[in-house]
This record gives C-alpha cells, structure tokens and sequence, in this order.
C-alpha cells in the first residue's frame, strides 16, 4: 500500500484521516466466501486514497454481493438488479465530483450487459467491482452470464452449454478507460481497486472467487482450478487495458460550456407570437386536406398556411401524417381553420377544401374522396385532373400555366406552396377566407435562404387564380 | 398575441420554467420531439440531458441524478411505461422527485405508433408491483401542458414521489394556436424546502456527526413527507429500494415495515385536497354530466357550446389530477351535495368519454354508489379505432 498516492490530498485540503470506511456491522457470507476478502480491499483502497465517506457512493446490485453497501460508511444506494450502472451513471452525471462506486456480481452483470457495455462505450467516470462467482449464489445455486461451459449448476443439470462471457474483453474493446481481471486472492487487489478509482473514465474489475455455498461443492472449484479455467478460456490476468479517453460527463460540460461557476444561460424556447397583420373573413370552421408524398414539402408549406391564417387573426390547428419511413409514401396535413378557439383539433371527415398533390397522398385520402358534397372543393394537379371526388367543384391547379402568366417555373420544391397559395386565393375570393397576401408575409418570416424561390411561387398562386377569374363571395 | 405550437413545446418550456436540471429518455413515436427539446435545450441552462441505451437506464439514471439533486424528468410512450415498471417501483419506494412524461400512443404492444389514444390511464396508475399510489395530472390543452408540467414537478418535490404527467399524441404533436397570456406560471416548491419534518430532526446540521444510522426517510406521522437528503450535500446519505427502516437499513421488522408501506400510502391520500384539480363547468338543472380528460375534453368543451346554444342543458367536467381519484369534485358535480349546482338532486346520467374501452368509467361506477344512492346512470363513449372522439359524439348522448 506504501506506493499509493493519495488523491484526496490533492489541492491542498486537509482530511483527518479516517481509520476504516467500514461500519461496526460483521459481514454476513458465508465461511470461505471471497465477497468478505474483496470488500476489506475495497476499504483498504479508500482508505489509501483518503476519501471523505460522504463524497463516495457505493451503489449495490442484487444477490449477495447486493448486501456490500450496508457495512460501509459512505453513502449507499441500492437499487434493482442489474440496474446499478445506471444510477451510478445518473448520480456521477448530476454529482461529477462524487466517487461513484459500483459493487456487482456475475447475475447483474448478465442482466445488465447492456448498461455494461453502453457505459463502457461513454466512458462514463465510475467504478464498477464485479464479484464474480460463476454463479447466483443468493437464489439457490444458478448459472450466470459467466458459468464457465460444462459447469454444473443447479440450471445446468447437465452442465453448461453457455460460453462464459468475457467481462474485460467486452468493455475494453467497448472504450473502457481501465480494465483489471483478478481473484480475491490478490495480494495487490486494493492497490488495483484504488487505480480504478483514480482513473477519470469508466473502470472494470473483473474479480473471480470462489463461491463456497454452491459453486464450489458442484464443480470441486478450487483457486487452482480458477486459474486453469482461466487459462483455458485465453482470458488475459491484471491490468488488460489503461486508457486516456475524454469522461462522457467532463467531454459533455466542456462541449457546451457548463461549469459550475458560469452563469446559466435562458433558454431560447420562449413563445413565438406571430403579428397580425391581415384580417380574415372566414366565419366559419373550415377543414383543408393536402394530400401529398413525402419530400413533396407538404408540412412546410401547411405550417406557412396556418401562420398565415393566425397571422389574419384566425385561430389554426395542423395535423401531419406520415409513415414511419421518412423519405418515401405518403405526407399528409390535415388544417383547422376557425375564427373561434379550436378545441377539438379533430377532423370531421367532410374537409371543405381537398388538395391533392401526389399518388401517395391521393391514395392516402382515397376513402373520404367518393362522400365529398358540392359544397366541398376539390383542387389537383394537372395530372389528377379526373380523379373521382363526389359531388365536389373541382380546380385543376396547372403550374405551367402560371409559369406562362409569370415568366418563370414554379420549382418542385414550391410546388406544394404554390398549389396551397392558389387554393387559399379562390377560396377567398369565392367564399370569404383570408388573404393570400398573409402566405406571402408569412413566407418572409421563414429561413432568408428560401424566401426569395417562396415569395415567387405564392404569387404564381395569387396570379393564377386572379387570372382565371371567380365568382366573388356574397 | 397568439402562437403556433404544440403540447411538446410546452411540456419542455414548463420543464424548463420549473428548474428540470437532468433529462434522459430512449426515442419513441409519439414522444421523441421531446427528448430531442431537452437535448437541445438543457445545456443551454446548464443542465445534463441524455439519451438512454434503453428506457430502463434512461429512468434509472433519471433516478440517481434525482438523488444527487437534480429536478429529473423523462418522457416515453405506452411500450416505454412498460419498461419503466421496476424504476416505477424503486421511486415509490425510495421516496425520489421525479416528472415521467407519457404520449400516449394506440396500444396494445407496438400498436399504432403515430395514432392517438388514452389507453394508459390505469396503466400509470397500477404499473410496478405492489400497488403504491402515484400522481398522475392529465393536460387537455397545450397551455395546461406548459402549466401542469410545472404543477408535476412541484407535486413530485411536495410528495417526494413520481408524479405522470399523462398526455397523448394529439396534444402532444398536433400545432394549434396558443394566445400567448394563456400560459399560466405554477410556483415550484424548493427542495429544500420540501420538509414538514422538524427542522434537524431529519437531515440538516445536527446529524453532521453522524455517518452511520442516520435517519433518510420519517415514518411517523405517517403522511407527513421528511426534507430530502442528497449526495454530496452534507454527510452521508443511505437509498434502498428494499424494505427498510429510517435508516435506509433493510429490515423484516413488521411494525417498521407497516409503518413505511403506511406512509407511502398516507403522504399522497390524506393530501388529496392539494393534488385534485379539475375545470367544473356544471350548470343547474343539467340531467346530464360529461366527464373526460386530456385531448378528449377539448371535443367536450365544443359540444358543451354547441348543446347551450342549440337550448339544452348539460354539465361537463374535464379531469386534470386522475390520480389519485379526485372523488370530491366528482361528487360535487354528479350532485347531492349541498355545494352542487343541482343540490340534493344528483344528474341522471354520467357520460364517461375516453379514447379507452372504459378505462377510468369504472373509478366514476365505484363512487356512484356513495354519490348518488337513489341511482345514477354511468355510462361510456369510448373510440378504440385510433380517431378522436368528437363534439357530435357528445351531442349524440344527450336526450
């Protein structure tokens, strides 16, 4: 123990040495059990690094090795099995300048390998012990994750056709920042524990024993035949990894800048209001489908829609769907329009206003098009010109047309805006909705990199349908 | 002035206005918007959000960095719950603060993953073993989803316990217009100042000396909850989720584990009276109550105008504490009661309207008994095809 140097005498504060971390309770396992040899080197280790019982949490797992944490000092948490690493990893994230130190067996590291790995992976500054006995020593006898093959346990009658998992092999090839495989019989194991400890990262003991209640009486186990064992798998013995890699908690702070000194910032997620600049003239609840196909720009320009429409003093509600692939079928937006507060953003099924703009939207809505009465309309591309829809008055929105009026192309990427634009537009005009000047206000409130392609397809909607003429409201 | 927005947005701003300092959660349709939120906008105030390897991890790092001081929060769907159980369980027991948001998606199993529903609503109430009771609030607006996300967080440091705040796809996901006054700012108890306990009795300067049998948790009175000890705050601190003493020390005494089991009881029912929250619009003469909560009692509120201004009459009231059961306004507005809008004579008929097969109508049939013993009618309207119910629906169920 003489050449350990004490980390908690570093920065010159003072600490009354303590004489034990343990509590006056005698441990409770079993004669020959290793969980007793392993626990005093864990006190032997926090004592060489003169650690103030109140700054080290020992977090326990279930199982024998689960009781650890009631004959110490420190602080304790003990929670569900196979979970440890997890609160560990949430009170290290909360409290980084706790020592968090995790005690384990072989079952919670089988039932927990993915917290095992994962915060392998992170790096994240704990400690994990692992008493590994090769078996469930507390519930009667079974094989673990670390049975070694052919093992006899009372769930391996015929013995083990498992292989045993490699502790240190899988969190060190997962980014580990230390990584010891011992036995309980180690002269030097507290001198291993306390450079887990001081390691920043994420720090594994792999520590073998002997489990005398079970394990050994089955199997004739014995410390030689430990070794052996070990031997025979290829599992390396000491120290198989030592590595310098950013703590996921310390890597975190430093990338955005959180220390405790500085001053939080606000966040940014504070209301947006959007100005009312136009009057509507809808007295009525007014539903609009637009049915379209994903990367069609449907959402988008729905959300411009509904902006516009609070922007002329409505209230608007909007509903997307879409499948759960992303980049292919259909994009439906399902809007809401009302001078009154929208409650129920449910849709009735009977939509005033249909707009279809590709296959997969058209499909999609296939259902409620044959039940649309002639007070619904109905607005499709070119290319949809003679879909079945009801009763309802149907407008073919031809973007070449505009094009010819304009001058210039309306680009795919705006297609779904224009189209929107034109229906708002005629609905204006012919029934009284709001002003499609509102679409192109709104367009200009958007990312300044697209309002200039935006702004020209909204007025290719407008000029459209002024060009062909309505029938005014009223 | 109004804005554009979701229930998702306002869950994180309510968060956020309520000092959350720690977020983990694993991706799930409908709830994801608000992991990436957190992710964006924790850091900004200094705090730590994560994303979890699996929801497990994410609710028990939730609950460790709770224990280190953190106001915890995570958020999840129905199949997230699932594997939140045991962490459920382990806050219950452990007496930790923490907000577990659920969108609500059609179940069961994977089930629609972008389709509304409320079918959780026993689900959070009667997910981990043992049957201890939780808090569970239930927005049916996006303002209430900013307003009860800062309710959740200072019920959960109050009661030292999960509190659910239950919402659903709909609200969640759906854009509507906000007027921006209607965000109502909810007080959020420090944790210090959580105790009811004497001052040094349980934690505090007194036990500095102390490292080893230090009280953590008071049993007695039983409803009183004690003030929190943290790691790294002070001396030592003992959590254990087995059954233990007010050391935090396992025990198989009976009288101590009685006294704890009581305590986790009495703390949250003898102070119904601070969780129950609900909108009464009850008017006198009504032969009829609607009843509902979350995204359906906006369908409500339309058909309660429509019913009014097509002459009839009806009350209605939206359910914002589902657990525990907020029995006393229940009856109040079923009627019988001197403080009723009917007085002594109760509503004929009670309406339970949910997107469940009647999930909470039976917490509305055990008080019928009790609230209107010459008999009251409870009924369900109930949708399980994944759409809304809607204000025609409600209309259809008035004579």
């Amino acid at each position: 123990m003489s050449t350990m140097q004490p980390i908690g005498a570093a920065g010159g504060t003072t600490i009354t040495p303590l004489s034990t971390f343990r509590n006056e309770t005698p441990y409770p396992f079993c004669p020959g059990c290793g969980h007793s040899t392993i626990l005093d080197r864990l006190n032997q280790a926090l004592l060489a690094l003169e650690l103030d019982p109140a700054r080290v949490v020992l977090v326990s797992d279930i199982g024998c090795s689960g009781l650890s944490d009631q004959y110490f000092a420190t602080s304790a948490f003990h929670g569900l099995h196979g979970r440890s690493i997890t609160y560990a990893t949430g009170i290290k994230l909360a409290r980084p300048e706790l020592e968090v130190v995790v005690v384990m067996g072989d079952g919670g590291t089988g039932i927990g390998g993915a917290h095992l790995l994962n915060a392998a992976r992170r790096n994240i500054g704990i400690t994990v012990l692992v008493f590994n006995n090769f078996n469930y020593g507390m519930t009667g006898g079974q094989h673990s994750a670390t049975t070694p093959a052919e093992a006899i346990t009372s769930t391996t009658p015929g013995g083990n056709f498992e292989r045993p998992l490699d502790i240190c092999g899988t969190v060190a090839a997962n980014g580990a920042g230390y990584v010891f495989r011992g036995t309980s019989f180690d002269v030097d194991l507290a001198e291993r524990i306390a450079d887990a400890i001081r390691n920043p990262g994420f720090a594994l003991l792999d520590i073998w024993e002997l489990c005398t209640a079970h394990f050994v009486p089955n199997n004739k186990a014995s410390k030689r035949t430990l070794a052996e064992m070990r031997e025979g798998l290829g599992f390396g013995i000491g120290v198989i990894q030592a590595l310098e890699r950013p703590e996921y908690g310390a890597a975190y702070r430093k990338a955005y800048g959180i220390d405790g000194a500085a001053e939080p910032r606000r966040s940014a997620l504070a209301p947006r209001p959007v100005e009312q600049r136009f009057a509507a003239r809808l007295d009525r609840r007014f539903e609009i489908v637009v049915a379209g196909a994903a990367g069609g720009k449907v959402r988008s320009a729905a959300r411009t829609l509904v902006q516009a429409a609070v922007g002329s003093g409505l209230w608007a509600a909007q509903r997307d769907d879409y499948p759960v692939t992303v980049k292919t079928g259909h994009s439906l937006s399902q809007i809401v329009l009302s001078p009154e507060k929208i409650e129920h953003t449910g849709t009735s099924g009977k939509p005033d206003a249909v707009l279809i703009l590709a296959e997969e939207g058209k499909k999609k809505i296939a259902g409620l098009l044959p039940g649309l009465e002639k007070e619904s309309d109905l607005f499709v591309l070119p290319a949809f010109a003679d879909v079945a829809a009801g009763k309802a008055s149907r407008h073919v929105i031809d973007p070449a047309e505009a094009a010819e009026r304009t001058g210039s192309k309306v680009g795919k990427t705006e297609l779904a805006l224009f189209a929107l634009t034109a229906l708002v537009a005629r609905i204006d005009a012919e029934q009284g909705l709001f002003p499609p000047g509102a679409i192109e206000e709104a367009v200009r409130q958007g990312p300044a990199e697209l309002v200039e392609k935006n702004v020209a397809a909204v007025r290719a909607g407008i000029e459209l349908v002024d060009a062909e003429g309505t029938e005014p409201a009223g | 002035m109004r804005e554009l927005t979701d229930g998702s947005t306002a869950i994180v701003r309510g968060a956020l206005a309520a000092g959350c300092s720690f977020f983990a959660g694993y991706p799930i349709t409908p709830a994801s918007p608000i992991l990436m939120r957190m992710l964006a906008e924790l850091p900004k105030v200094g705090g730590v959000a994560v994303q979890g390897e699996d929801e497990i991890a994410s609710l028990g790092m939730c609950i460790g960095a709770a224990m280190g001081g953190a106001r915890a929060m995570t958020a999840t769907s129905g199949p997230g719950i699932s594997l939140y159980s045991e962490n459920i369980g382990l806050a219950i027991m452990g007496e930790v603060p923490l907000v577990i948001v659920d969108v609500q998606r059609l179940g069961p199993s994977t089930g629609g993953a972008t389709t509304v529903s409320q079918g959780d609503v026993q689900f959070v109430r009667w997910g981990t073993a043992g049957g201890y009771p939780v808090i569970v609030l239930s927005p049916s607006s996006i303002p209430e989803c900013y307003s009860l996300t800062m309710k959740a967080f200072d019920l959960s440091e109050r009661f030292r316990c999960p509190v659910f705040l239950l919402t659903d796809k709909e609200v969640a996901l759906t854009s509507n217009t906000v007027p921006v006054d209607e965000y109502g700012e909810v007080a959020v108890r420090d944790r210090k100042g959580t105790g009811l306990a004497e001052p040094g009795e349980v934690g505090g300067a007194t036990q500095a000396a102390e490292t080893d049998g230090s009280r953590v948790y008071r049993y007695e009175p039983a409803d009183q909850v004690p003030p929190m000890r943290l790691y790294g705050e002070g001396d030592t601190v003992r959590f254990t989720g087995s059954t233990h003493d007010e050391r935090a020390i396992i025990t198989k005494d009976r009288s101590t584990i009685g006294a704890l089991n009581r305590h986790l009881i009495e703390k949250i029912e003898a102070h119904r009276d601070e969780i129950e929250m609900v909108e009464a619009d009850l008017e006198a003469g009504a032969e009829t109550l609607w009843i509902s909560y979350g995204v359906t009692a906006g369908a409500m509120r339309e058909a309660v105008a429509l019913a009014r201004q097509g002459g009839k009459r009806v009350s209605a009231l939206t359910i914002l504490s589902l657990w525990p059961v907020p029995e006393s306004a229940i009856e109040r507005a079923v009627g019988g009661r001197d403080d009723s809008p009917n007085g002594a004579g109760a509503v004929e008929r009670v309406v339970v309207a949910e997107l469940n097969h009647g999930l909470y109508r039976r917490e509305i049939e055990r008080l019928a008994p009790q609230m209107a013993p010459a008999g009251v009618e409870v009924v369900g309207l109930h949708r399980i095809d994944g759409d809304l119910l809607t204000p025609r629906q409600f209309l259809e169920t008035l004579p």
